[in-house]
């Protein structure tokens, strides 16, 4: 076990974990949001970073501090680290600037898009971001691609964390998902529109953080937080069967995985779970399904609404 | 006449064939390094000669051969980084295309001295017809017993390869290189590891820059304690410097390090000066990612002294007043070069080749050839020139691979150098 200190709060974690790791152990304000990194999906991590943190100690045998910023998603931690988040002015100005870039050519276009409300960008943008826009560019556009029958790719909101990319390559075994061309000319395809044809596909739907990937079954159905999510389960034969369900009265208008508070699934669903299983009998219900994340939808809307009737 | 060491038989006709380089005492390093020294011998050797990567970064070479993990039975490869794209650096290609013999010859030392049994040469995709010539000079090599199993009887192995990349200046950079040559799609990877521990393959390897591996043969001729004593202070040996921009001998010369910037533009034997009797306005002195300087900080440091050619002198004053050597490509200026022009072309090139896997380089570098494109077209304004030097700080050490730094500092410094020339007004037609 190695000690490391961040944001003046010790905590004790394993040795080779990396910095974000060991700030989700304690919880709270001092996580670094990670936008790239996806816990269930080995080698993400280290692009997007929105994780930069100050390193003022490097270890107890080297005290030096690093000289860099580091992404915390990466870096194992060393015995007596010490690491400063959001006690570090540098790193709040830090992740300020790479909120700009990262809204730099996404539409905001979240009045029409299905992940407002459940968008990890919209979140890091709000906490972190400003309100007024330098640019006066026009923004890179794409045009929108199926693919396959249940999922819509929308290029323009893409934020290039990989992951989807990596969720492709690691659970699915017919690979024909990745990023195609380089620099901001990147986008995320299957070259000559291939069809994902894979059960686990529907996953890459879950990782992404943005409204890049859709379902296309829930599309333009209802705003998130007008759904009432609720924990259910089916003995499903490929795959765990453990999943939400987000019902609207009585109507199951979209399945997913049951994600954590960092918005990373417990476990991945096969499509038939998620796409085709859309009855009520389909399913048992277990119970509601708190959302412990800092957006529209954690204001646990549905919540208010049972207990103060719809105009709470 | 100064003290030629890489460039010392290239006039030669047919250097690159076999028989001359042998005849002129090529490979004679290998023959001496094979049966008289060990592996440690040569790395204490080139320790010794304070030799540095040649690439960019100039860090020390032996220092660098020595972080290995040498374990017996555990592969390792050297990979001879020959991707050479920064603009205005073209001295490996002039290098490898007229004495190809010489690099094959620093390769097998390399290799020897940190064990490796198999390299790579990752040449430049547009280099292809330099790769045929070092493909045939790695074939007479095979045919006299230089390569290959066994070499000359001793128990060392060693195979070359030849590996074009498909043009991209990402695969320069270290890991970059590293999944290029694996297959993958040239994303610099995160670090620690370092390749040292953890490279090709996933097994430890070294990666130096061709001119930094053509001294070798050098070092192990005449002692490292003999090359020590070229050049000026921890700036050891020569150099080979690319010039070009506006004078009047654009081309590659090896100069002794410590050469005065003033001699090496304006005396005859190196640039001739500025063509057409024009003023210099400012130079880059180490290839398209340095930061630019103006004249009177290029001729002289910000304390007077005069600016030499080395690590140290150029570095003088940091980047406030100083810049770097660099991989050695000296871009000269004249007093009609427009300096927002000329950044508009080093920051599109850095839009075109960022690889665009981490947000402020893949964002950044296109917002700034936007900006600048703009400024040019004479619609800029002052906001316009701020906004530019914050979005050049916020990639500047903020991205996975020195990409970022490489677009940042050019934009950086001319605006801190230059910045009246940005409020360009719109041309009256």
């Amino acid at each position: 076990m190695v000690k490391v200190t961040i944001d003046n709060i010790d905590v004790e974690v394993e040795e080779g974990t990396t910095i974000l790791n060991a700030a989700r152990k304690i919880g709270g304000k001092i996580v670094p949001p990670a936008m790239c990194y996806y816990s269930k999906l080995a080698g993400s991590g280290g692009k997007c970073r929105t994780c930069l943190v100050k390193v003022t100690q490097g270890s107890d045998k080297d005290p030096r501090p690093m000289p860099k910023l580091v992404a915390s998603c990466s870096t194992p931690v060393q015995n007596g680290m010490i690491v400063q988040n959001i006690t570090s002015p540098e790193v709040l100005e830090t992740r300020k600037a790479i909120v700009e870039f990262l809204l730099l050519n996404h539409p905001l276009d979240c009045p029409v898009c299905d992940q407002a409300g459940e968008c990890d960008l919209q979140d890091l943008s709000y906490n972190h971001g400003s309100s007024l826009t330098r640019t006066e560019e026009p923004r890179r556009t794409f045009e929108m691609i199926d693919v396959g029958s249940k999922i819509k790719l929308h290029m323009n909101r893409c934020i290039l964390c990989y992951r989807c990319v990596y969720t492709a390559d690691q659970i699915t075994d017919k690979r024909v998902h990745g990023v195609l061309e380089r620099g901001d000319r990147c986008e995320i395809g299957t070259y000559i529109k291939n069809v994902i044809d894979n059960d686990f596909s529907g996953n890459i739907i879950d990782v992404c953080p943005v409204g890049a990937l859709t379902d296309m079954t829930f599309r333009f159905k209802s705003r998130v937080w007008f759904t009432n999510p609720y924990d259910a389960h089916r003995a499903c034969p490929k795959c765990s069967g453990k999943v939400v369900i987000w019902l609207s009265g009585n109507k199951i208008l979209r399945v997913t995985g049951r994600k954590d508070e960092y918005g990373e699934v417990e476990e991945f669903i096969c499509n038939e779970c998620r796409f085709d299983k859309k009855e009520m009998s389909d399913w048992i219900v277990e119970k509601p399904r708190k959302i412990k994340r800092n957006s529209v939808i954690s204001q646990n809307h549905y919540e208010l609404i049972n207990k103060y009737g719809s105009h709470g | 006449m100064s003290i030629k060491i890489l460039f010392e038989n290239i006039d030669v006709d047919g250097i690159d064939s076999f028989e001359v380089y042998r005849k002129l005492g090529g490979y004679n390093s290998v023959e001496k390094a094979l049966k008289n020294m060990s592996p440690e011998d040569i790395v204490e050797e080139v320790k010794k000669s304070g030799l540095r990567g040649r690439g960019g970064a100039g860090f020390p070479t032996g220092m660098k051969w020595s972080f290995i993990d040498k374990a017996p039975g555990k592969s390792h490869y050297l990979i001879y980084n020959a991707d050479e794209s920064e603009p205005g650096t073209f001295k490996d290609r002039h290098l490898m295309q007229y004495n190809p013999h010489l690099l094959i010859e620093g390769l097998i030392l390399s290799c020897y001295a940190i064990r490796s049994n198999t390299s790579y040469i990752y040449i430049r995709g547009e280099l292809m017809y330099v790769m045929r010539i070092l493909e045939k000079a790695i074939e007479e090599a095979y045919a006299n017993g230089f390569l290959g199993k066994n070499i000359l009887g001793t128990d060392f192995s060693l195979d070359i390869y030849c590996h074009p990349g498909a043009a991209a200046y990402i695969c320069g950079e270290e890991t970059g290189l590293i999944e290029s040559l694996e297959g993958k799609r040239g994303n610099p990877r995160l670090k620690p590891p370092f390749p040292a521990l953890n490279g090709l393959f996933g097994f430890p390897t070294i990666i130096n820059n061709v001119e930094t591996l053509a001294t070798v043969p050098w070092i192990i001729n005449n002692g490292g304690e003999q090359y020590a004593k070229i050049g000026i202070g921890k700036s050891t040996g020569t150099k080979l410097i690319s010039a070009c921009g506006h004078i009047n001998k654009p081309g590659v010369y090896e100069i002794e390090l410590g050469l005065s910037v003033e001699e090496f533009i304006y005396s005859d034997e190196y640039c001739g000066g500025i063509k057409n009797g024009k003023k210099l306005k400012a130079v880059v002195a180490g290839g398209s990612s340095v930061p630019i300087l103006p004249a009177e900080l290029i001729l002289k440091t910000a304390k007077g002294e005069p600016r030499l050619l080395s690590y140290e002198s150029l570095s003088e004053g940091g980047f406030e007043t100083g810049t770097m050597l660099g991989s050695g490509g000296f871009i000269v200026m004249d007093e009609d070069t427009s300096i927002v022009k000329n950044l508009l072309t080093f920051t599109r090139f850095y839009r075109h080749e960022s690889c665009g896997q981490c947000s402020p380089c893949r964002e950044g570098t296109a917002w700034m050839e936007k900006i600048l494109n703009r400024i040019v077209e004479g619609k800029g304004n002052e906001k316009d020139i701020d906004l530019l030097m914050d979005i050049a700080n916020n990639i500047e050490g903020n991205t996975i691979c020195p990409l970022g730094d490489a677009a940042a500092w050019p934009v950086q410094s001319a605006i801190k150098h230059f910045r009246d020339e940005f409020l360009i007004k719109p041309e009256i037609v």
